[in-house]
């Protein structure tokens, strides 16, 4: 479905959720963006390079019964929309939980995944996917 | 800026047209407009073309001039333009065609939308009508189209109580419309029961509750209103066209419970032809999903936020209701071929005011309104329409 290198470009974002913070106003962009869209040209030269900590909450959710064919190996599956605890949001795969077990507002946290291939003598890629953070004791 | 009007309209079936070809389809529906507006070739200033992805579906970039040859514009080298904004391609096709005319630039345009869905598979048309959202961020995720409007509903379900079956009743209310328009790719009533226990695609979503993939075309042709009266005694004016833009990624969003971009774009419709939602009589809106309509019918103005599931399972978005919603049976039963369906909601909107909409007429419909959505919502284009 995608060349290596469309892919590989991502990987700062993908591996270890890179994201930009404007130093202007403190929003938190994610993916990365060369500018702010509160600030506008206030903000150039001052988005700064920070990382997600990688927890956050379901904001909203989904079971997928029809996938795109390189997914059909994993369907049903659940998609989630994240809020992390920085304010902006992500979506992609809830795994480690049954889908009947999914709530609007449940703890979770960015874990890296195998994400598809290309093809089966293709580059595997990998990225984040959520689980359920686990209550301790 | 000078009014415009809408003189000639003309469509085709929509769904799953094995025996025509994209070309076949596009020059049926714009022959038929033009005829419809007693025009001549010589008369027509320029050719607009709505078409999301005729490079993925059928391997063909470059359709306006494909468009502009069949239809044998080529030969007096008559300028075509194709517009793509995903789902609000159609509609977008209009407002440039709208503009050219209303600048003064033009006098006489063709405004066509086409798209040829079932040369490809439906796990392929997925992933092409997926490509409308952000490929990179939400897409290689596993987010498919309907997902993202599967959590559009889960929200709408969680912040205002919208319940499971008042999404369905869309699905019955669009199926019920499309029972009475010939043209539509569902002729066939269905039960509130069916919608509910149908396959899941991505739930709270089934199968009844998404839009088909289909194969149609429509076209209209646009005049100045001063010429207008020369090709027809019944010109529609365009009495207002807004658009508006969101992020590309859902997620990107404070609130995925509206379209800011519907909101705005209404308001600034509204504004321009100095009416309120009470002033308008139906409304064809992007119901590409169930959830989409319930949305579409608040963020427009018609309903308060929340209250748009209650409303359509009181009936008042049904033919005879308080707003006639999706008359033409919406993309849900008349079809949804992507880059059609924005101009297809002109041309039920132009019948209805015209007073030829059949079974499925508005009686004295005077004002209608079409929300034509890109995305989730990342693109949103609103005209009104009234009689002069």
């Amino acid at each position: 479905m995608m060349v290596t290198a469309r892919f590989w470009r991502e990987n700062p974002s993908r591996y270890n959720l890179a994201a930009k913070r404007c130093n202007n106003c403190g929003k938190v962009f994610f993916p990365p963006r060369a500018v702010c869209s509160v600030c506008h040209r206030k903000s150039l030269g001052k988005m700064e390079c920070i990382h997600l900590k990688g927890e956050g909450e379901v904001y909203s959710f989904t079971v997928v019964h029809e996938a795109p064919s390189h997914f059909e190996m994993l369907k049903p599956y659940v998609v989630v929309m994240v809020k992390m605890d920085e304010g902006v949001m992500l979506t992609s795969q809830l795994i480690d939980v049954g889908a009947k077990d999914v709530r609007i507002g449940m703890r979770v946290r960015a874990t890296l995944r195998r994400l598809g291939e290309d093809g089966p003598a293709g580059v595997i890629y990998y990225g984040y996917k959520f689980a359920p953070v686990r209550q301790e004791g | 800026m000078r009014d415009v009007a809408v003189i000639g309209i003309g469509d085709t079936k929509f769904g799953e047209l094995w025996d025509l070809s994209f070309r076949d389809i596009g020059i049926q529906a714009g022959l038929a407009a033009v005829e419809d507006a007693k025009l001549v070739a010589e008369e027509i200033d320029a050719l607009y073309v709505g078409n999301m992805s005729a490079g993925r579906f059928i391997d063909q970039e470059h359709v306006a001039a494909l468009i502009a040859d069949y239809s044998g514009l080529a030969r007096d080298n008559t300028p075509a333009t194709r517009i793509e904004a995903a789902g609000a391609s159609g509609g977008l096709a209009l407002r440039e065609g709208y503009l050219a005319v209303a600048s003064g630039m033009h006098d006489i345009v063709v405004v066509g939308g086409a798209e040829k869905m079932t040369d490809v598979g439906d796990v392929l048309a997925t992933e092409i009508q997926s490509s409308a959202a952000d490929q990179q961020w939400e897409v290689v995720f596993g987010a498919t189209f309907p997902a993202l409007h599967a959590m559009i509903a889960r929200r709408h379900m969680h912040e205002y109580g919208t319940t499971r079956e008042q999404i369905a009743q869309v699905a019955v209310k669009n199926h019920r419309h499309g029972a009475l328009n010939p043209k539509a790719q569902f002729q066939r009533e269905i039960e509130l029961a069916s919608v509910l226990k149908a396959p899941p695609v991505a739930e709270p979503l089934g199968v009844f509750d998404c839009a088909p993939f289909s194969d149609g075309a429509a076209a209209v042709v646009l005049c100045s209103m001063e010429k207008a009266r020369r090709y027809t005694d019944a010109p529609i004016r365009i009495a207002a066209s807004a658009q508006a833009s969101d992020t590309l990624a859902l997620h990107t969003r404070q609130d995925i419970t509206s379209f800011r971009a519907t909101q705005v774009a209404a308001r600034e419709a509204f504004k321009r032809a100095r009416k309120e939602p009470k002033d308008v009589q139906l409304a064809e809106v992007h119901d590409n999903f169930t959830i989409s309509e319930i949305l579409a019918i608040e963020d427009l103005g018609f309903f308060p936020k929340g209250q748009g599931g209650r409303a359509t399972m009181e009936g008042e978005t049904a033919l005879g209701g308080k707003l006639a919603v999706n008359t033409s049976g919406g993309l849900k039963a008349r079809g949804d071929p992507i880059g059609a369906t924005g101009v297809a909601q002109i041309v039920e909107l132009v019948q209805q005011l015209r007073g030829t909409a059949g079974k499925r007429q508005v009686p004295g419909a005077k004002v209608g309104m079409a929300q034509n959505v890109g995305g989730t919502g990342a693109t949103v284009v609103v005209t009104i329409l009234e009689v002069v």
